[in-house]
């Protein structure tokens, strides 16, 4: 079975009393008297995806994406409108749902398991694949207090996606736990996708919808504003997003990056250096120069360096790595210390926050063999630099030329 | 309903089964905790009505009757009372499951239903092996102790589900039920029997849906007799009707519950 969704005009109003007493009155009245009132949280949203059709929602927070979410997997009933939805749904509202902290692994995979509605053979059949996927070895048999939150989530996606859904909706929950992890899991969604899940995606982040989905939704206040392909709706959105000032609320303005790899190699240390000299803050248009340090823990062949500039709301900036510019790759003996600089001749990024990922893997990606992968390495700020004012996440040099035209 | 709580059996099961483990690992003393709460109640109000009160039951000579009397009624009451506050806060405490997961709603009251029967089981079990250990096992009538006993399970699961999803909306369920419960037990007669209260009061008595229910389990397990299934009939048609309010209600708010939490 392949899972389709159809939404039309479908509306949510939660209801909200100024005392309980007023509840009261309204149950005595058996609803002959009005005292409540009603906040819209969904308005006429009319959507409908195809079966293996992979959509991204996005939309600042409380402007519905949640209980739109909540809508289609059943947990709330919409208030107005039409809903059908064909095929198993399988929601990661939140990962780890009905997991108990006091009970093992194993058998917190069987209950979570039956609350998703497998049933007890369904789960002892992929119980094998559950723990080879989650890849958390012994500590399935031990208690999930005993747990990093990483492996909670590891385990968590595991056992919601044990089976192939008709229709995957995924809330924010693959943002946490480990890169490495969630390139695991992206893997995953992909593979389920191409074998014909219908995809509901929500996430602040521009690279992974515009990665997965086909398709995006922006809802602003409860409407669906915007439906289209992810570049133009993300365009729509950076653009509201920046008219509201809101970026910085979305912001992560300091360095708290995840870490994955099999540390054959490690990255020592990471600096953005302008002038020579270690900085935070880097002129709009000077240039800079990106300096890592990088220790080789054992016998390394085809080591890539990379580097990922992403600006606040996690859009992708520039990226590249010593593969693509030199066409030329580093065998290290254990042991071995090196440093790559990146001289990058014109910073050309606007005036905002900014945060650098790096990377040390064998081959062109990642994939084949990542030793170190330090997402948000080093966070940076470009501030005014001498050409003239301008708005944007990039900085073009642009002159202009003016002229009075003859009169026609 | 119905259908959709036996696709989620396994999950029923699986949940009652964690919830008994859960209470006694951790405790070195383990089960036995479930045993020693009811017979330290027992005891107090062994001391406090036979060896204190002198309070005595009419035409039976065993010094242990009162004892015996105490633990038909109590045990029976300590179920039906953990059905009822267990399920008046279900939603509540579960709010971010519900929240999250779209599984059938009944399975909440089912595994509190079947939790709290489980456990009841384990009492019952000694109680009942204690009775044939001291001689005084009642004979064939002991089967006759189930109905009364599953209709006041049924009778609590109906008022607790009620009480649950009004809870929801209202929070003040939670406050009157404790004060109600305790009028209710000594509205009841389990530490005292009927005929030592004045007429006028024993007639109010009878209004009670749980009096005729612990005093059939009284009769077997006292004078080793069949209950007079007639007196049961109140009851029965309260808890039915009781039931029929709770599903409805259950039914048409259980979408909205989640909106509330």
């Amino acid at each position: 079975m392949t899972g389709r969704i159809a939404l039309s005009g479908i509306g949510k109003a939660y209801r909200q009393y100024r005392a309980p007493r007023d509840r009261l009155v309204e149950w005595i009245s058996m609803g002959s008297i009005h005292r409540h009132r009603s906040r819209w949280a969904l308005r006429d949203v009319s959507l409908e995806l195809r079966p293996g059709e992979a959509v991204g929602v996005i939309g600042a927070n409380g402007a519905g994406k949640s209980t739109l979410l909540k809508v289609i997997t059943g947990t709330t009933r919409p208030t107005a409108g039409h809903l059908s939805v064909v095929g198993r749904v399988a929601a990661l509202l939140e990962l780890g749902i009905g997991f108990h902290a006091d009970v093992s692994g194993r058998d917190n995979v069987l209950i979570a398991g039956q609350l998703l509605g497998f049933s007890t053979a369904e789960i002892a059949a992929r119980m094998a694949d559950i723990e080879a996927f989650a890849e958390i070895g012994e500590y399935l048999d031990m208690p999930l207090r005993t747990y990093s939150s990483g492996m909670h989530v590891r385990l968590a996606f595991s056992v919601a996606t044990a089976i192939r859904p008709d229709v995957l909706i995924v809330d924010e929950a693959l943002s946490v736990g480990d890169a490495y992890f969630q390139h695991k899991s992206f893997a995953r969604i992909r593979e389920f996708k191409a074998a014909g899940t219908t995809l509901l995606f929500v996430s602040h982040s521009a690279a992974i919808v515009k990665s997965i989905c086909d398709r995006a939704i922006f809802l602003d206040d409860g409407l669906l504003v915007r439906d289209g392909s992810p570049d133009q709706v993300f365009d729509y959105y950076n653009a509201l997003v920046a008219s509201r000032t809101l970026r910085h609320e979305i912001a992560t303005s300091d360095a708290d990056g995840t870490r994955s790899g099999d540390r054959r190699a490690s990255v020592e240390n990471v600096a953005l250096l302008s002038g020579g000299k270690p900085a935070g803050v880097v002129r709009s248009g000077a240039p800079a120069t990106l300096r890592i340090r990088v220790r080789a823990l054992a016998a390394v062949a085809d080591l890539t360096v990379g580097f990922l500039i992403r600006d606040a709301l996690g859009n992708d900036m520039f990226g590249t790595n010593t593969y693509h510019l030199q066409h030329r790759r580093f065998d290290l003996t254990q042991g071995a210390e090196f440093v790559c600089d990146f001289d990058i001749a014109d910073l050309a990024l606007g005036v905002g926050h900014y945060n650098i990922s790096v990377a040390l893997h064998s081959d062109m990606t990642h994939i084949s063999g990542n030793y170190d992968w330090w997402d948000r390495a080093l966070t940076f700020e470009v501030v005014p630099g001498r050409a003239p004012h301008s708005i944007g996440v990039v900085a073009l040099d642009v002159t202009c030329r003016m002229a009075e035209s003859a009169a026609q | 309903m119905i259908g959709s709580l036996w696709t989620y059996r396994g999950y029923v099961r699986a949940s009652v089964a964690r919830e008994l483990r859960l209470r006694y690992t951790g405790s070195a003393l383990g089960a036995l905790w479930q045993i020693l709460s009811p017979l330290s109640m027992i005891a107090i109000y062994t001391i406090v009505f036979s060896g204190l009160m002198k309070a005595r039951l009419e035409g039976v000579g065993d010094p242990y009757a009162y004892t015996i009397y105490v633990c038909s009624g109590l045990l029976a009451w300590t179920m039906f009372s953990e059905i009822v506050v267990r399920s008046q806060t279900m939603f509540l405490e579960n709010a971010n499951l519900l929240k999250k997961s779209s599984f059938p709603r009944s399975c909440v009251p089912a595994i509190i239903g079947s939790s709290a029967l489980a456990s009841f089981a384990i009492v019952y079990s000694v109680f009942l092996a204690l009775l044939a250990l001291s001689a005084r096992w009642p004979g064939i009538v002991v089967v006759a102790a189930l109905v009364p006993l599953l209709l006041l399970a049924f009778l609590g699961l109906a008022a607790g589900v009620f009480l649950g999803v009004v809870h929801v909306f209202f929070r003040d369920v939670g406050h009157v039920l404790a004060i109600a419960l305790q009028v209710w037990f000594w509205l009841t007669p389990i530490v005292y029997p009927v005929h030592i209260l004045p007429p006028s009061y024993a007639k109010w008595i009878g209004i009670n849906p749980v009096t005729p229910i612990v005093q059939a389990l009284q009769t077997i397990f006292v004078q080793h007799a069949w209950p007079d299934w007639t007196t049961l009939g109140y009851p029965a048609v309260l808890a039915i009707a009781l039931g029929v309010l709770a599903a409805t209600v259950f039914r048409r708010q259980a979408p909205w519950i989640v909106d509330e939490l």
